[in-house]
């Protein structure tokens, strides 16, 4: 090429180290000040490396037992709701993938139906404290964001229409497989790329979710590790509540400093291990249009 | 052969139908009791009646919701907010994903890739930790490292609305714009080389290349794109404006929206016919942009529309 491709290079290079370190910036700033003294913080402020390196945050942390607990929690409802929607998502886009299906159409509108309109946060609210009374329980956490609408379901049915051909199911049921077997044996063991995307992306939700926390659960046995940052962020009389029922005397909080440790073990584990999973991410993001 | 008679071929497809069972029941449970609960924005919600045993008001609750300044506020709020995503958002996921398009090592490639995801991937309540600590008046940095040295005031940004609108639009860019990048950086790969190559020969320019080749390959998904955003322009992201400007009653006038109005409404004040009723304006204007801005993509590509 004519052009100086050694210029624009250093060009596009510069713009996007400039770009990730500005994606990177804060996460850095959160974690060295999870790592400095409290009086530091308090004289200097929130700095990108230590002034003074302290680990008497994660001491605090690691001295009450809210924060085990609130790992236990998140650690469960991630595991749990990731199976749950894996399988009941799986259950009704096979089916709705079948085209001679009787009544496909009208199901496959039900389903889809629920991605044009909604009901929003009040009936879902009512509904659920009245009706189910599901406050305060760990079914609050698990239930209302199961599925949020139908769009995952549309998303495998369109990958096993795509993927999965008409004749080898055909073949498997000249056999006398049965439709369960031939579900687990073979339709998801061909479609295990949209399973780890489906997955990720409801394990991901699940972690990251506090809003199920801020709206149902006042326990705070039950709190989620984001639900523990939630309450913590407005209310740092939180973190002391928490610190009286431990063993440590409400004076000695090092409140500053805690509220960003909180966060980084509230971050972590995800900045950890996204990149191996990130291929996956990435699939199911370009994965296309999903159609009614 | 004979057609079989549907129920002979609803029996034959049985297990299909127990499969389908517990989507349709939790869809059920979880969306539509809901929209039938809709009719809460029609009464006067007492909690021993119950949601459908309430006593009906007809509009009553449209019209105090409407009566206040809450009513335009956040609508402008939501609207706005919204389309000065959309335009920011799509810029700088274009641009960024043009750059990175250009970069010959594949390696360095995807380390770029995941950095620029990294934001996408955490909660909003972090988002909101790692702003405070920017932001918070006595130990913020900005007020400590870099408006002290200049010499300058602190600023107690938590009170201040009028910094808010760029913090706001600047925290949605950082967060998403990764994603959004990574699905036109999809669109660029399909994009056949031979024409780069051939206004090149003819000398075309790096930036005529851009107008020329790359934007019209990629205006059908910028169109849709569009669009669709363009359809959920009545919603907005309730942690973002929830969570980031940590609940400040000072900012409420550039940084409550529908979705937020809905929630505090619901949990603090108690007020649960206008919030039901604001919750009922948003589904039903939703729903309408969502018909509307489909029916538009669909004479646009209809390879891209939802139905």
């Amino acid at each position: 090429m004519v052009e100086n491709r050694k210029g624009y290079d250093i060009i596009i290079h510069t713009i996007l180290v400039l770009v990730c370190i500005c994606c990177i910036a804060p996460f850095l700033l959160l974690i060295s000040s999870s790592f400095t003294a409290e009086n530091s913080l308090i004289k200097d402020g929130y700095f990108f490396f230590p002034r003074e390196f302290s680990l008497e945050a994660y001491q605090f942390l690691l001295s009450d037992n809210s924060i085990f607990r609130a790992y236990g929690v998140t650690i469960l409802l991630t595991l749990v709701g990731t199976a749950l929607n894996l399988m009941i998502t799986t259950l009704i886009a096979y089916p709705l993938s079948i085209r001679d299906m009787p009544g496909r159409n009208l199901v496959n509108f039900y389903v889809f139906f629920t991605m044009l309109f909604a009901g929003g946060l009040v009936p879902t609210y009512m509904m659920w404290t009245q009706i189910f009374h599901i406050k305060n329980t760990f079914a609050a956490l698990l239930f209302p964001s199961l599925l949020t609408n139908g769009f995952t379901i549309m998303m495998m049915r369109s990958y096993f229409q795509q993927n999965i051909p008409a004749e080898v199911l055909e073949s498997a049921r000249i056999d006398g497989a049965n439709e369960f077997y031939i579900l687990f044996k073979i339709v998801i063991p061909m479609s295990l790329p949209i399973m780890a995307t489906i997955g990720l992306m409801a394990g991901l939700a699940y972690w990251n979710d506090w809003s199920n926390n801020l709206y149902y659960i006042t326990d705070s046995n039950l709190n989620s590790i984001q639900g523990l940052l939630n309450r913590m962020l407005t209310n740092a009389q939180y973190i002391n509540q928490t610190a009286t029922m431990g063993n440590v005397g409400t004076a000695s909080v090092p409140t500053t400093a805690v509220r960003m440790g909180v966060a980084v073990l509230g971050a972590v584990p995800i900045l950890c291990i996204y990149p191996f999973f990130q291929k996956y991410f990435v699939k199911g993001m370009t994965m296309g249009a999903v159609k009614g | 052969m004979k057609k079989k008679s549907l129920g002979l071929r609803m029996r034959k497809y049985w297990p299909f139908y127990i499969m389908m069972l517990p989507a349709i029941i939790y869809l059920f449970i979880n969306n539509y009791i809901p929209m039938s609960g809709l009719v809460l924005a029609f009464k006067k919600y007492n909690v021993r009646d119950g949601i459908f045993g309430s006593p009906w008001v007809g509009l009553q609750n449209f019209e105090f919701l409407f009566a206040t300044k809450d009513a335009w506020v956040i609508t402008r709020n939501t609207i706005l907010y919204n389309l000065v995503f959309i335009v920011s958002g799509t810029a700088a996921a274009i641009g960024l994903a043009v750059i990175l398009n250009d970069v010959t090592s594949k390696r360095k490639k995807k380390v770029y890739q995941t950095i620029v995801l990294l934001p996408y991937m955490i909660s909003m309540v972090v988002v909101a930790y790692l702003c405070n600590a920017f932001l918070a008046a006595d130990t913020g940095f900005i007020n400590n490292y870099i408006l002290k040295p200049l010499g300058l005031e602190g600023i107690s940004f938590y009170s201040e609305p009028k910094y808010w609108p760029f913090i706001l639009v600047f925290i949605n860019l950082w967060k998403g714009v990764g994603y959004s990048c990574i699905l036109y950086l999809a669109n660029l790969g399909g994009i056949d080389p031979g024409y780069y190559e051939a206004a090149s020969l003819d000398g075309a320019t790096r930036w005529q290349r851009f107008t020329k080749i790359t934007l019209p390959c990629l205006k059908p998904t910028i169109i849709t794109m569009t669009i669709l955003a363009i359809g959920k322009m009545f919603y907005s992201d309730f942690g973002l404006f929830y969570q980031v400007p940590m609940q400040s009653g000072s900012l409420f006038s550039v940084t409550q929206t529908i979705d937020t109005y809905v929630f505090y409404g619901l949990m603090n004040n108690g007020n649960i016919g206008m919030s039901a009723a604001a919750g009922f304006y948003q589904s039903l204007v939703g729903f309408i942009l969502v018909l509307g801005t489909n029916t538009i993509v669909r004479r646009v590509s209809k390879e891209n529309a939802m139905f």
